[in-house]
Order: C-alpha cells, then sequence, then structure tokens
C-alpha cells in the first residue's frame, strides 16, 4: 500500500470518528450548546481543553521553533503551560461559580455597563477570528501535504468538516469530539519521538532521553549538539544572551505567552461546562497534565531532530565532507516538491553544504573549504512532520502524524468559533440587539454566526495577512492586553468600575494593536511598518510579539487611575464580586440561568 | 462571627495561598529559567546547566505541582470555613 492511500485511510477513520461524536452529542438547548449543560467531568473537561488549546502551532510549528531557536525558544514552553497557574488561580473558579456563558458576559455584568460588554464583544472577535485564520491556514497546508490536493482545496475540506460538526454540535459535541482529537494528537506526537529518543539515547522517554547520553559516542547529548552546530557556525543550542535586552525581551515575551493564555475567551469558557467550583480547579490542572505530555516531549523532539538533521548532510561529522545532492535520502526529495525545503549548489561541486552564513568569523572557515554559501534552506514548520520520515520511521506512523496535524488544527479552530458565535449570539444580538429572541432563535443566530465566522475565516486564510505565527502573535497580544487585566481585577477588586474597566480595556488593546501595527505594517501589509522588528530597531527596545506584556500593565494602570477619580462602585457590585468569590451556591447560580 | 466575616477570612486564607504559589510560579520560569540562569550555571546536569532544565522542563513540572497543590488545599479551605458548595 503506498503512502497516499495509508494517510488517505488513517485521516478518514479519524474523521468518521469525530462527525459521528459530533451528530451523537448533537445540543439541544443553548445550555448544551454553550456551556454542554454543565455536566462535563472535570478529566474529561481537562482533555477537551487541552486539545482546544493545542493548535497547529504547538503540534507543527513549536518543535521546530524549539530545533532551530535552542534555548531562547524555552519561552513558548513556559509561556503556553505557565498561564494555566493564572487560570487556575486566578480565573476558572470565580467565573465558573458567576454560572454565565460567555467573557463579555461577566464583564458587563461586573462592570455593570453595556459598554464595557460590547468593548469585551470587540476584544473577543478581534482575538479570536485572528488566531482561527492561522488555524486555517495550517488546516489548508496539512491537507494540501498529505492528501495530495491544492492549498485552497485543503482549506475548503476542512472548512467543510469544521462546520459540520461545530455548527451541529455545539460545546457538547465539541466537548466530546475534542476529547477524541486529543486521543490522536497525543498519540501521534510522542509514537515518533519514544521512537527516535530510543535510536538515538536507548532511553524510552523522550524527556528523560534529551537529558541523556547520546548512545553513538557516549556524551551527553546536548553537549554533541552545541559541539556539531557549533562546528557550521551556528551558536550553541543552549546559549543563553545575558545581556539586559535580549534577556527583557525573553521576561516580556514569556510573560505575555502566559496572560495571553489566560485571556483567551475559547479557552476560559470551557471551565464553564464542570458541575462545580471546586472541578474548575481541578480541571486545570488536568488540562496541564495533558497539555504537558505533548510540551514535555516538544524540546526533546527539537533537540533529536536538529541532531538528526546535522548528522543526515554530515554523515561522518560535521567537520568532514557533507552528502551529495544526488545521494540524498527520499525525504528531502519528498519535501522538496513542497518547496519548503531547498538546495542550490552555490559551489557547483554537488555536495549539499549546510551552515551558518550569517556568522561573520565562521566565514573563514568556510571559504578555506571551498564554500560559497549556504545550499540548504529547511522552513522550522516542517520539522514535526518530516519527523518520522527523517528517522526512517514506518508509513503508518507517517499517516499517524497527518491526522494528529489535522485533529490540532480542526479542534481549536472549533473551540475559537464556538467562543466567536456566543459572544455574537449571547452578547451581541440577545444582550443588546433582540433582549426578547427565544431560546431557539438564539441558537440559530449562534449557529448562522459559526456560519459567517467559518466563511469569513477560511476566505482569510486563502488570502492571509501575514505569516501565521505573526496573527497568532497579535491574538495574544490583544487577549493580554485586553481582556485578562479587567478579568483580574473584577474579581480580586471591588473598587474598579464601569469607566475604569471600559479606558483600561481600550487603552490595552489600542496600545499593542498600533504597536504591533507599527512594526508588523499596518494591518499586516508589508512595508507599511515604521520601526524594524528587532531587539535594536524597535521603538522600545521590545519585539512586537513581547508587547501584550507592557500593554496589560498599562491597562491595570488606567482602569485603577480612572476608577480612582470616579465614582465608587455601587454596593449591589460589591455583593456580586463578595458571592463570587466563594464556592457556596454555585449550582443555583447556573440553574437560574 | 458572622456570615461575611467568615467569607472575609476565607478569601483573606485564599489570597496567602495565591500570592505563595505565584512567587513560586515566578521564581521557577523568570527566575531560574531566565534571570537567575546565570548564577545556576555551576549546575551541571545532562550536558547543559540546571537553568536550561528549569526553562525546557523544570517551571513546567513546578506548574503542574502548583495547581494541584492549590486545589488540593482550597478544598480543604472550603470546607474549613464552610464554603464548600455542598
Amino acid at each position: 500500500m503506498d503512502q497516499f492511500t495509508l494517510n488517505l485511510i488513517v485521516v478518514g477513520a479519524t474523521f468518521a470518528i469525530y462527525i459521528g461524536i459530533a451528530i451523537w452529542a448533537r445540543a439541544g438547548s443553548t445550555s448544551e450548546f454553550y456551556a454542554a449543560g454543565r455536566g462535563v467531568h472535570p478529566v474529561t473537561n481537562g482533555m477537551a481543553t487541552a486539545a482546544d488549546w493545542m493548535s497547529a502551532a504547538s503540534f507543527i510549528s513549536m518543535a521546530g521553533l524549539i530545533a532551530f531557536g535552542g534555548y531562547t525558544a524555552s519561552s513558548f514552553l513556559m509561556g503556553w503551560t505557565g498561564g494555566y497557574v493564572l487560570l487556575a488561580l486566578l480565573l476558572a473558579p470565580y467565573l465558573r461559580k458567576f454560572g454565565k456563558f460567555t467573557v463579555p458576559e461577566f464583564i458587563g455584568d461586573r462592570f455593570y455597563s453595556q459598554t464595557a460588554r460590547l468593548v469585551a464583544v470587540t476584544c473577543l472577535i478581534i482575538a479570536s477570528v485572528t488566531y482561527v485564520i492561522g488555524q486555517m491556514t495550517g488546516v489548508g497546508v496539512a491537507f494540501s501535504r498529505f492528501l495530495e490536493v491544492s492549498n485552497t482545496a485543503g482549506l475548503l475540506i476542512g472548512a467543510a468538516v469544521v462546520f459540520a460538526y461545530a455548527v451541529l454540535g455545539g460545546m457538547k459535541g465539541i466537548t466530546y469530539t475534542q476529547v477524541a482529537q486529543y486521543v490522536v494528537l497525543i498519540t501521534a506526537y510522542t509514537i515518533p519521538a519514544i521512537f527516535i529518543s530510543l535510536q538515538l539515547t536507548g532511553v524510552a522517554l523522550p524527556p528523560i532521553g534529551l537529558f541523556s547520553e547520546y548512545t553513538a559516542t557516549g556524551e551527553p547529548l546536548l553537549a554533541r549538539l552545541n559541539e556539531v552546530i557549533q562546528d557550521l557556525g551556528f551558536a550553541a543550542y543552549t546559549l543563553q544572551d545575558t545581556s539586559f535586552l535580549p534577556m527583557l525581551n525573553m521576561l516580556l515575551f514569556t510573560m505575555s505567552l502566559m496572560i495571553g493564555t489566560a485571556g483567551l475567551p475559547h479557552v476560559i469558557i470551557r471551565f464553564f461546562t464542570v458541575p462545580r467550583v471546586a472541578d474548575a480547579r481541578w480541571s486545570a490542572g488536568w488540562a496541564l497534565v495533558f497539555i504537558s505530555l505533548l510540551y514535555l516531549t516538544a524540546p526533546a523532539v527539537g533537540a533529536m531532530a536538529r541532531l538528526n538533521l546535522v548528522d543526515t548532510i554530515y554523515p561522518n561529522g560535521a567537520s568532514e565532507q557533507p552528502i551529495a545532492y544526488d545521494e540524498r535520502p527520499d525525504w528531502i526529495k519528498n519535501w522538496e516538491i513542497t518547496g519548503l525545503l531547498k538546495f542550490e549548489d552555490k559551489n557547483g561541486d554537488g555536495l549539499i553544504q549546510w551552515y551558518n552564513e550569517g556568522n561573520a568569523t565562521f566565514a573563514e572557515t568556510a571559504t578555506e573549504r571551498g564554500w560559497q554559501g549556504s545550499e540548504l534552506t529547511v522552513n522550522n514548520d516542517i520539522l514535526v512532520l518530516a519527523n518520522p520520515e527523517i528517522a526512517g520511521l514506518p508509513s503508518w506512523v507517517i499517516a499517524l502524524v497527518a491526522a494528529g496535524g489535522l485533529a490540532a488544527a480542526l479542534s481549536t479552530a472549533a473551540g475559537l468559533l464556538l467562543a466567536i458565535s456566543s459572544a455574537v449570539s449571547h452578547d451581541l444580538i440577545k444582550g443588546a440587539i433582540n433582549p426578547g429572541i427565544s431560546e431557539r432563535g438564539e441558537l440559530l443566530a449562534a449557529r448562522i454566526a459559526m456560519a459567517i465566522a467559518i466563511a469569513v475565516a477560511t476566505w482569510l486564510g486563502l488570502n492571509p495577512p501575514g505569516f501565521a505565527a505573526q496573527t497568532v502573535a497579535l491574538a495574544f497580544g490583544i487577549a493580554a492586553a485586553s481582556l485578562f487585566p479587567v478579568l483580574m481585577m473584577g474579581i480580586f477588586s471591588t473598587r474598579i468600575n464601569n469607566h475604569g474597566a471600559v479606558a483600561g480595556m481600550l487603552a490595552g488593546l489600542i496600545f499593542t494593536v498600533v504597536y504591533i501595527f507599527l512594526h508588523k505594517g499596518w494591518f499586516f501589509i508589508p512595508g507599511t511598518n515604521s520601526f524594524p522588528d528587532t531587539i535594536a530597531g524597535s521603538l522600545f527596545g521590545i519585539q512586537s510579539t513581547a508587547i501584550g506584556a507592557v500593554g496589560a500593565i498599562l491597562n491595570f494602570a488606567v482602569a485603577y487611575g480612572v476608577s480612582k477619580v470616579t465614582a465608587d462602585t455601587p454596593q449591589e457590585i460589591k455583593d456580586l464580586v463578595e458571592s463570587v468569590r466563594v464556592p457556596r451556591g454555585a449550582g443555583s447560580a447556573a440553574a437560574d440561568h | 462571627m458572622s456570615d461575611k466575616d467568615k467569607a472575609m477570612d476565607y478569601w483573606k486564607a485564599n489570597v496567602r495561598l495565591i500570592l505563595i504559589s505565584l512567587v513560586i510560579w515566578a521564581v521557577v520560569s523568570f527566575g531560574f529559567g531566565i534571570v537567575l540562569r546565570p548564577l545556576l550555571s555551576g549546575i551541571a546536569i545532562g550536558g547543559t546547566d540546571l537553568g536550561f532544565w528549569f526553562a525546557q522542563q523544570g517551571s513546567i513540572l513546578v506548574f503542574l505541582g502548583l495547581i494541584f497543590f492549590y486545589a488540593f488545599r482550597m478544598n480543604s479551605l472550603d470546607r474549613k470555613h464552610g464554603m464548600d458548595e455542598e
């Protein structure tokens, strides 16, 4: 059986399971549609949250970023897990106690302001739509690579599948589908990692293998990796730049990812689905357990893939000659077709020289060896997908990885679409435009909003405003700078009032968006940026990906200052805050909705 | 003790627990993983140093421990202050 048929069978089988579950778990009421009837067990919810959270960025991109960034890319690992501590301690239990369906609803009620609710809806839609565009792009790439269709066709197939189960099932369908997707994606991620860890270190657990000995030479794997890449002029894998600005940027970037994680509405609404307040705390813990399985494996995948790549190109060691182009392995041929891996024989010797041509001190060595520039370009994003091929694993593993990448992208897209549709139908239509709408009407509006959101995201996915990573960074920045601070202050302070919240959200949102546009180009149009997006060239010496944390601080400060000079919050709001702080009475708050 | 005082006591105990947890959260990630890494460079682990381990693995393990520790402690606080759900 050829690889294509196998891909088709494995991907097709997983999709049949997802759609079957969505039909089985059809939502009948708004409570089931938005919050799965609040009947989801914390462990189940944790698993669904993990699938919801881990997108194409986590599954496909992250290990590649780590492989080529080394220590510096640790921000992704700490940032995308550390946010769950903030969620569990600062938001999830209280928002569950509040017992409503959406994030803007809490902001509107707590800050007794329709304006605050609508500003929150705006922040939510901007953050979620930008995020979902990146997912749809990822769906398109993965489908086109493994089903061997055009990028456009891949994207349209993906959109149809998302539409089928998200629109029919609502939160109830999505929750159980995501459990299945988690199982598929974590299996697909860990199986190749275990094989490769065994090959390189003889240790079956990749996180332990990363810090073990490289069997071929007997030295520690990371020491070996540092050695071979430095021989090619690259910076050491474990190197840290300890000067002030790089360190500050790493701090702020990690912080932005953490706060952004805790402020992303599609993650927060997952905690509305559990039966009790205590379950919301446990559920955040379980979510992190399931997420950690991938996040503890990713650094091993990154380091081992980098080492494998060097060993493939330089089979006799980095100081000897590389392999000849004519003798290249099949996986290089496969990925050359996609254009994501390229070879150019600059010095005409037929060998693949791959090194860091940007390193001035290494240039001398390169000239001595007769090299005229690095001849291989490897796109970060192919690493996880190509990993099983590089390690020579069986073809069923390759098919499984395809299914896993699709599960990651589709589950996140569905969760984001649900957050968008509930904000539109519940907060915008029922909350502002037509409060008298029936439950059936609201459900219909939610499904229509979801269909429109899928259409918009698909269209933007076909013509993306920039790289997926850029749009995802904007989504995190917005969530961190706009939603997280007011949610937190709404619970931990009785003093922050309606004016403070609105001013804070707007200050954080506008500051962050403008700063990103100044560095990435207005609406991501290339060439319209005023500053280069590097540490040295940027406006405050802070890269645009790290600015969300500064926006969040601004949000806190403005909200506090404005609240200080305007009227105190009314007594019934102080009572509301006090009731949110204690778990007692959570069941009734949910039932009277 | 009135219900209001009870709720106030419960909230204070909760905030104290949150602060302790967040200090640990920040020390392992921003501290050991980034700012304090040069100071920990003398401690070798698997071909690199302790700070690298915290940045790529240790902090995640501590985060996990923290959330379960907090959930466990809060359950007993809920009961102690009569704030649990049933």
